[in-house]
Order: structure tokens, then sequence, then C-alpha cells
């Protein structure tokens, strides 16, 4: 069931059909299919090795797909199509389309050199090659909101891991990205710090961000997910509202990982 | 048994604290060609480590075999290759090349050739050693934000290489500075091929040579300084890669302080 008819067959803002992806031999996604409507959170759960991780960085083509089609904003990901098949997009093409899609890893990866306020401007001063004195204040004014504008100057090393980690948050929404992906934001942070980091998500989430995030932050998931996807051995599971599965899931590998993370 | 000792003490002194100009002159070519084949050495490592981490197979082929050359070989042979060889065989006479009041002899121009493209084998597997030690979550975040490899390179990576590199920088330039008593065997009157003619005129070898040990003593040690210096002034906050990169390098600088 390859859906091959171009761009805006229907109104979502990112369409994954049907991916699968191996390392050598490893099958890590076995045919992957999520929509996600323009405004939606979607959180996706599942098991260490599961694949959370490839199917998010496959989405702004960090990794190559083998087959399947990911569109995001009615584009095609890191290729174009060709007589029926992929063929990968040039350097200077997928640089450009990684601009609207944001990314915020598991272990925040700030640029240690950079300063904080440099962190967040590196992206609009080299990429969209925008004047320092008119990204500056944005960049200040980005940092005040996830609460570091008394940390501007400070570097990264200086910084505690829930800092950071808005850090990073405010580096991938300074691209003004349609869209956001989130690798287990919270996961390597110290518990009291978790809550800041969430805090942050929310608000964007309910600014009408769309956000594709993996974490196994149940709380989170049951106030701003609109859907909640489980995974497992590279497929989809499950998924559904955030009551509905966390509470009431279906499928045993769900209720089985459930009790596992509880 | 001791022989006759003859050392003249008074000689000694006077041609280390107060020597004619021409030893200072030695002095100041000595350290000229250090600066300026440590540059070109870095420069040109740093295109060959390109070109060894680059994902085109003919180019990391290109830059191993660089290497491989370079290093496999001793400088005094590559040195006398480049410039008696290459001039016997009637590939290259060295004319002398003039820039406005500059003129850059054939001796110099082989001992910059060869001092250059040697340093640049060391440079290019330290710089590639550096680069590789940056955490590939960095790249990977500099590509998320919209950066071409190439501008992830100059802005992300290589700022923080240029860090981890100080140290074993500084170990190569000193080793320049040694190096350089090599060229008297071309010809260039750099501080030792001074001592050397020197020597011929008036047969105090072992005052002549000690003094230019010292003098090489004076420069190994204010550039050790300069670097510790340098070490302190960024280990105020340190990047995570310098860490592992300085323990690795510790180990195999004592050998690689042998060539
Ligand atoms: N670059 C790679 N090369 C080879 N194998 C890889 C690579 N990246 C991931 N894998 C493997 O693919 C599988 C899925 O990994 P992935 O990181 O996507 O899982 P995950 O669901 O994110 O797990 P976790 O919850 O532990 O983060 C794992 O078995 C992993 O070892
Ligand atoms: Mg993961």
């Amino acid at each position: 069931m390859m859906d091959a008819a171009p761009a805006k067959s229907n109104g979502s803002l990112v369409r994954i059909l049907d991916v699968h992806k191996s390392f050598g031999d490893l099958k890590v996604l076995r045919g992957v299919t999520i929509q996600v409507p323009r405004g939606e959170v979607v959180c996706v759960i599942g098991p260490s090795g599961s694949g959370k991780t490839t199917l998010v960085r496959c989405i702004n083509h960090l990794e190559k797909i083998d087959s399947g089609r990911i569109y995001v904003n009615g584009r095609l990901v890191g290729y174009r199509e060709v007589g029926g098949r992929i063929v990968e997009e040039r350097e200077s093409v997928v640089a450009e389309q990684r601009q609207n899609i944001g990314m915020v890893f598991q272990r925040f990866n700030l640029f240690p050199h950079l300063s904080a306020l440099d962190n967040v401007m590196v992206g609009p001063r080299r990429v969209l090659k925008r004047p320092r004195a008119e990204i500056e204040p944005e960049a200040k004014a980005l940092l005040e909101r996830v609460g570091l504008g008394d940390k501007l100057a400070s570097y990264p090393s200086q910084l505690s891991g829930g800092q950071q980690q808005r850090v990073a948050i405010a580096r991938a929404f300074a691209m003004q990205p349609t869209l956001m992906l989130f690798d287990e934001p919270t996961s390597a942070l110290d518990p009291e710090t978790v809550g800041e980091v969430l805090d942050v998500m929310k608000t964007l989430a309910k600014g009408g961000m769309t956000m594709i995030v993996v974490t196994h932050e149940m709380g989170f998931a049951r106030e701003v997910a609109d859907r909640v996807v489980m995974m497992d051995e590279g497929v989809i599971v499950e998924e559904g509202r955030a009551e509905d599965l966390f509470l009431r899931p279906r499928e045993e590998r769900t209720k089985a990982f459930l009790k596992a993370i509880r | 048994m001791l022989g006759n000792i003859d050392f003249d003490g008074a000689f000694f002194l006077r041609y280390l604290i107060d020597p004619p100009s021409i030893v200072w002159k030695g002095l100041g070519l000595t350290i000229v060609i250090a600066i300026v084949a440590q540059t070109f050495g870095v420069l040109i490592g740093l295109l060959v480590a390109l070109a060894r981490l680059s994902r085109f197979w003919i180019l990391r082929q290109w830059a191993m075999f660089y290497v491989w050359i370079w290093r496999g070989t001793p400088i005094l042979v590559q040195l006398l290759i480049i410039y008696t060889g290459v001039a016997a065989a009637g590939f290259y006479k060295y004319p002398d090349i003039v820039i406005g009041p500059l003129t850059i002899t054939g001796p110099m121009q082989a001992a910059l050739i060869t001092l250059s493209l040697n340093e640049a084998a060391y440079m290019a597997e330290i710089f590639r050693a550096a680069i590789s030690s940056i955490d590939k979550g960095q790249s990977d975040a500099a590509r998320a934000i919209g950066m071409r490899s190439l501008t992830a390179m100059r802005c992300i990576i290589l700022p923080q290489a240029a860090r981890i590199v100080m140290p074993p920088l500084g170990n190569e330039f000193t080793l320049m500075i040694k190096g350089t008593s090599l060229l008297s065997v071309i010809g260039i009157r750099e501080l030792f091929g001074t001592m050397q003619n020197i020597n011929a005129a008036t047969f105090r070898t072992f005052e002549l040579f000690l003094v230019a040990a010292i003098w090489y003593l004076i420069l190994t040690t204010l550039m050790s300084l300069v670097q510790r210096r340098l070490e302190r002034h960024f280990s105020k906050h340190e990047l995570p890669a310098e860490k592992t990169f300085k323990a690795e390098y510790k180990e195999r600088s004592l050998l690689s302080g042998q060539r």
C-alpha cells in the first residue's frame, strides 16, 4: 500500500509511509507508517532498541532509509522520486529541508566552544546568513522565554543538564521550524531538572508547534499529546490517545512494556 | 686518561653572550624558517587531513599515501632528494625567486618545501586524530540545524579541533626548531650552519657547538613556556574531547619526539 501520490493528498504535515531501514543485517524499522497533522503532538514510546531514535533521525534524513517515503510539508525528505524509486538528494537540498525541522537530542549536543547565546544564533547566522544585529535580540528573547535570560554568556560546560537542554530547544526553535523532533529529551537529566524542560516543551506544544516526541514521560504525554505511538522491534504495535493507551492498552507487548517502566 | 684539555672559556662566553652579528642572523633565520615551514605544514596538513576524512575514496587513498611516504623516509634523505636530486636530474634548477626586497635562494626554497611537506604529514595525523575525537553528536546537531558538511566543519568541528591540536602543535614546533639544524647540509646559514662556518675558520668546535646547543635549548624552553601559558588559558573551560585526546596523545608524544 504505497502512497506515491504527490504531496498534499491529505492535510498532514508529516507523513511517514511504510518506512524500512536496516543497519547491515539488523532490521531496525520494518514498515512504519505515521501521519501527523499540523499542530499535533505525537509521543513515541517503546522498549530500548525498538527503533525510536532511528525513526526520528530518518525524519530529518540524518539516517538514510531503505524503502518507503517520508514527507514533511508535502515534500519528500532527503530524496526525490525517479520512476517510482527514490534517489538521494544533493546535500545542499537536504540541508535546506532540515532548516524547517528542529531536532533536540537526548544528549543535548550543544556546541561546547560557543556560549549559550551563540549556540542559539549560530543557525540563523551561518545557515540563514542573517545579520547579527537582527538575530541577537531574537536569540536573547528566546533564551529568556526558556528561562535562561541570565545565562546568555555561559558556556555549555557551565550549565546544568536541564539548562543545556533548554538552550538546545531554543537553538532548534531559532530556525523557525515547522516541525520539532525530540529524542528522549529528558532521559539524560537529573530528576529535579526534568520538569523545567518539560515545561518548555509544553509551552511549545500549546503554542501550536507540531512535535514528534520520543519520551517515556507519561505525565507529559497525557497533558499535551494528541496521540501516543507504541513501537517494538521496528513496527508500530499500537497507537491511540494517551489515556486509552496508558490505561487500557490492547496489545500484550504494550501491557508488558508499560508494566516494565512503571 | 685525559688528553691536553683545550677549552677556551673566554671564546665560549663571548660567543654565548655577545656573538658576532652573523650568529644573531643565523638565529633569526632559524626562527623565521621554523615559523614559515610550520605555518605551511599546518595549512597543508589540514588539507591532507580533510582529504583523509573525505567521503571520496581516491582522496583518502592519496592522503594515506602522502603520510606514508613523508613519515616513512628520513627527512635528511628527503631534503637531499628535493634539493640536490631534483636539480641533478634536471627537473628544476632552483633559480633565485625575488619578491620585492626579498630573495629566496635555491637552497632556501628546497628547505622550506621539504620542511613544510614533511611537517604536513605529521600535522595531518594530528588533525585527523583531533577531528575524529570530536563527538559525532556535534556534526549531527550542526546538520540538524541545516548546515552543510563544509559549514559544519568550518564553524563547529574545526574550532573545537583547533583547541585540541594546541599541545601537539607546540611539540611539533619544538621539533621543527631543532630540525632546522639539518639545513646546514645544503649550505643554509641558519644557527647551526653559521656555527659550522665559524668552526671552519676557528677550529673551536666544542665551544661553538656547545653555544649552538645552548641557543637551541633556550628557544625550545621559551617555546614550552609559551605553550604552557596557552594551555592554561584554554583549559578555563575545557572541551569534552580535549581531555580524552590529551591523555591519548601523551602516550604517543614520547615516540613522536624521536623522529
Ligand atoms: N548507526 C548504527 N549502526 C548500527 N546499528 C545501529 C545504529 N544505530 C542504531 N543501531 C541499532 O538499531 C537498533 C535500534 O536502535 P535505536 O537507537 O533506534 O533504538 P531506540 O528505540 O532509540 O532505543 P533506546 O530506547 O535505547 O534509545 C538497536 O539495536 C541499535 O543497536
Ligand atoms: Mg533512542
